[in-house]
């Protein structure tokens, strides 16, 4: 789950990092009265989970609470890269002198954190010269010890009070990525000012599979579609909208990905990728093909290779919703594995026949949403 | 022969009694995994369909010669199972289990490396050699013979082995890798062991977009007398969830379908692009009618 910056600075300035003075608000007189409480020329940033916020104007100056009020009233006018504005950060503008980058992820080859430091931050990071930029990958029995900071600050041409504080501000982000179970922790750009490095900007990515102990983060769901939203509070394993005809659902990552790859290959439109998970029962099922249907589609493909999960439950479930709240499209189901003669019979019993083989499923499916476009 | 296990290993299941545990602890016996003991604490020193349960992994080890450990444990109590078994001394420990903190996945794999246990997982389907099935896997896709097949995803891996069997084509082993950003085992880690199985004639790897572990296959895929098919799934798909900045740094324009491709071809892999070509692919390398 990525965190907006304003939450990501809070934990920042929790655990001792040195970020600019400012509030997250909702309104324009709201961001007046915090610039009046600063007392200098401030910056108002837009609070969405996208990067190039600054080219997409999302970032503007203001030197009084009137400008403040003004820059903040358009800035949440506006949409970044497709997402409303809802929330502003009204913070100090620093002096800068320079700008450097930091940041520590979870490099899954390595099987190791990794520290990635570089002289050179600001925008357009990703494009940088491989010998500007530092990598240094960590022992998880040994963390982030002192002398392994110092290194880096020394490797990115630190000296002096800032080499301490920069070395004392990765141990603080190492703390973070352990304690906030953090999968990334940034900061892009970390600021020279003065004879100070301070935070303008925080990055937070938390472990979905930890947010269960980590209660004190509120959750965001902002780069979700309404459609996702709604399964992700089902409990659907993974499910992104792709805006075509045919509703997908496959059981597994894979499997999902594989179907969809065959579909456009027959020349259909996956309306989704949704990888119902492994093992869901009944109910969850039940609720993943609601989901199908509330994307309006011509067609619904399922793709059930029944390992941990049983075609009976997945076959009860389509039985279920049939019988229920109805089913307006037609519904190819390919089905084989754990329990297959049990889930055969069940959709037998509504009148849906089940295929043995992805391959004509594909096909059916990708026909029948032609079929619908005729119609 | 089969990699890592086979019909004659003691395997021992943490979470025996628990509904997935005890269902496809059937599934297993039913497959012929030698299951000789259970650990289920509150529950040691009973039986359990005929299986000794224990209140601890070492108990369990203190009564058995335990070769290999499969997890059916719930995942805020996995990386305390996983280290209890890698603490215990058992080499092979197969962790089904989904949704792991990244952070306890770390602690798990470096452990494990430490004290030289092979992981599969976690979030695998686990594997099967020969008459030892750990995990999940449906008993009917499996069926002994020349094929090693490593893989990422497991229900891709269901239907690849499935139509192999179909055609009358076995498999030595079949090892799932697992999806989850930290897997104890790499490709490189199965192939290596897949080259030097006399009975493993050759290897098919299901991979998928994202990562770099089908770039290192590459590499060793160059080294290898045994010829590889592989598949990669997500042709298709719109990129994945990135981590912004420091996973594109990490990655540097690897991970892409295109981009592993190429490496894979380059490396004398033959790539089918959907997975019915595999099977295809295979008969001709193996001449198989």
């Amino acid at each position: 789950m990525k965190c907006f910056e304003y939450m990501g600075k809070e934990i920042f300035a929790r655990f001792g990092i040195l970020v600019p003075q400012g509030r997250m608000v909702l309104t324009p007189e709201d961001a007046a009265k915090v610039a009046a409480e600063i007392g200098k020329p401030v910056v108002i940033k837009s609070q969405v989970l996208s990067g190039k916020r600054g080219k997409a104007g999302g970032i503007k100056f203001a030197d009084t609470p009137e400008e403040a009020a003004q820059a903040a009233a358009q800035v949440l006018s506006m949409t970044v890269q497709g997402l409303p504005v809802q929330r502003i950060l009204v913070e100090e503008k620093l002096k800068i002198d320079a700008e450097l980058y930091v940041a520590i992820t979870i490099d899954g080859a390595a099987k190791a954190p990794v520290v990635i430091a570089s002289a050179k931050g600001g925008m357009d990071i990703e494009e940088q010269d491989e010998a500007d930029i530092v990598k240094t990958h960590l022992d998880v029995f040994l963390g982030l010890p002192a002398f392994l900071a110092r290194d880096v600050a020394r490797k990115i041409g630190l000296r002096g009070n800032l080499a301490k504080e920069f070395s004392d501000i990765l141990s603080k982000m190492y703390c973070i990525l352990n304690h906030k179970d953090a999968e990334l922790v940034e900061i892009n750009p970390l600021v020279i000012s003065g004879d100070h490095l301070i935070a303008a900007d925080a990055k937070l990515t938390i472990d979905d599979s930890a947010l269960y102990r980590q209660k004190d983060i509120p959750f965001v769901d902002e780069d979700m579609t309404e459609v996702e939203k709604m399964a992700k509070a089902a409990g659907v394993g993974s499910f992104v909208e792709l805006g075509g005809d045919i509703a997908i659902m496959a059981n597994g990552a894979g499997i999902t990905m594989g179907t969809l790859d065959m579909v456009q290959l027959f020349g259909g439109h996956p309306a989704n990728f949704m990888d119902a998970g492994g093992g869901t029962g009944v109910e969850g099922t039940a609720k993943a093909i609601s989901i199908l249907l509330a994307q309006n589609p011509k067609v619904i493909f399922i793709n059930i290779f029944g390992g941990i999960t049983r075609c009976d439950d997945v076959a009860n479930a389509l039985a279920q919703v049939k019988r229920n709240i109805g089913i307006p499209v037609p519904v190819v189901v390919r089905m084989v594995g754990t329990n297959e003669e049990a889930g055969v019979r069940i959709l037998k019993e509504v009148g849906i026949d089940a295929y043995r083989d992805m391959k004509t499923a594909a096909q059916m499916a990708v026909a029948l949403a032609k079929r619908g476009e005729g119609a | 022969m089969a990699i890592l296990v086979d019909e004659a290993s003691n395997v021992l299941i943490q979470g025996i009694t628990g509904k997935q545990g005890s269902f496809h602890f059937r599934q297993m016996r039913a497959f012929g995994t030698n299951v000789v003991s259970g650990v289920a604490p509150g529950k040691g020193g009973s039986l359990y369909e005929g299986v000794p349960l224990y209140e601890t992994v070492q108990e369990a080890c203190e009564h058995h010669a335990i070769d290999a450990t499969v997890l059916f444990i719930p995942a805020a109590f996995c990386k305390d199972a996983a280290l209890e078994a890698i603490e215990a001394g058992i080499k092979v420990i197969v962790i089904i289990t989904e949704h792991i903190p990244v952070q306890d996945e770390l602690i798990i794999v470096n452990r494990a490396k430490l004290k030289e246990a092979v992981i599969i997982g976690p979030n695998t389907f686990g594997m099967a050699s020969w008459k030892c099935k750990l995990g999940i896997l449906p008993n009917v896709a499996f069926s002994p013979g020349p094929v090693g097949v490593v893989a990422r995803s497991g229900t891709l891996t269901y239907e690849i082995v499935g139509s192999l069997t179909n055609v009358g084509i076995g498999q030595t082993s079949v090892v799932g890798l697992g999806g989850d950003r930290v897997p104890g085992s790499s490709f490189v880690d199965m192939l290596k062991r897949f080259e030097v199985d006399p009975d493993t004639k050759c290897v098919v790897l299901v991979g998928e977009i994202g990562g770099n572990a089908e770039e290192e296959a590459a590499e060793f895929i160059k080294t290898m007398s045994k010829p590889v098919v592989a598949y990669l799934a997500g042709k298709s798909a719109p990129p994945g969830k990135r981590m912004g900045h420091a996973g594109a740094i990490i990655e540097r324009g690897k991970g892409t379908y295109e981009g592993k491709v190429k490496a894979l071809t380059a490396a004398g892999a033959q790539v089918a692009t959907f997975p019915y070509e595999v099977v295809e692919k295979v008969q001709t390398l193996l001449g198989h009618p």
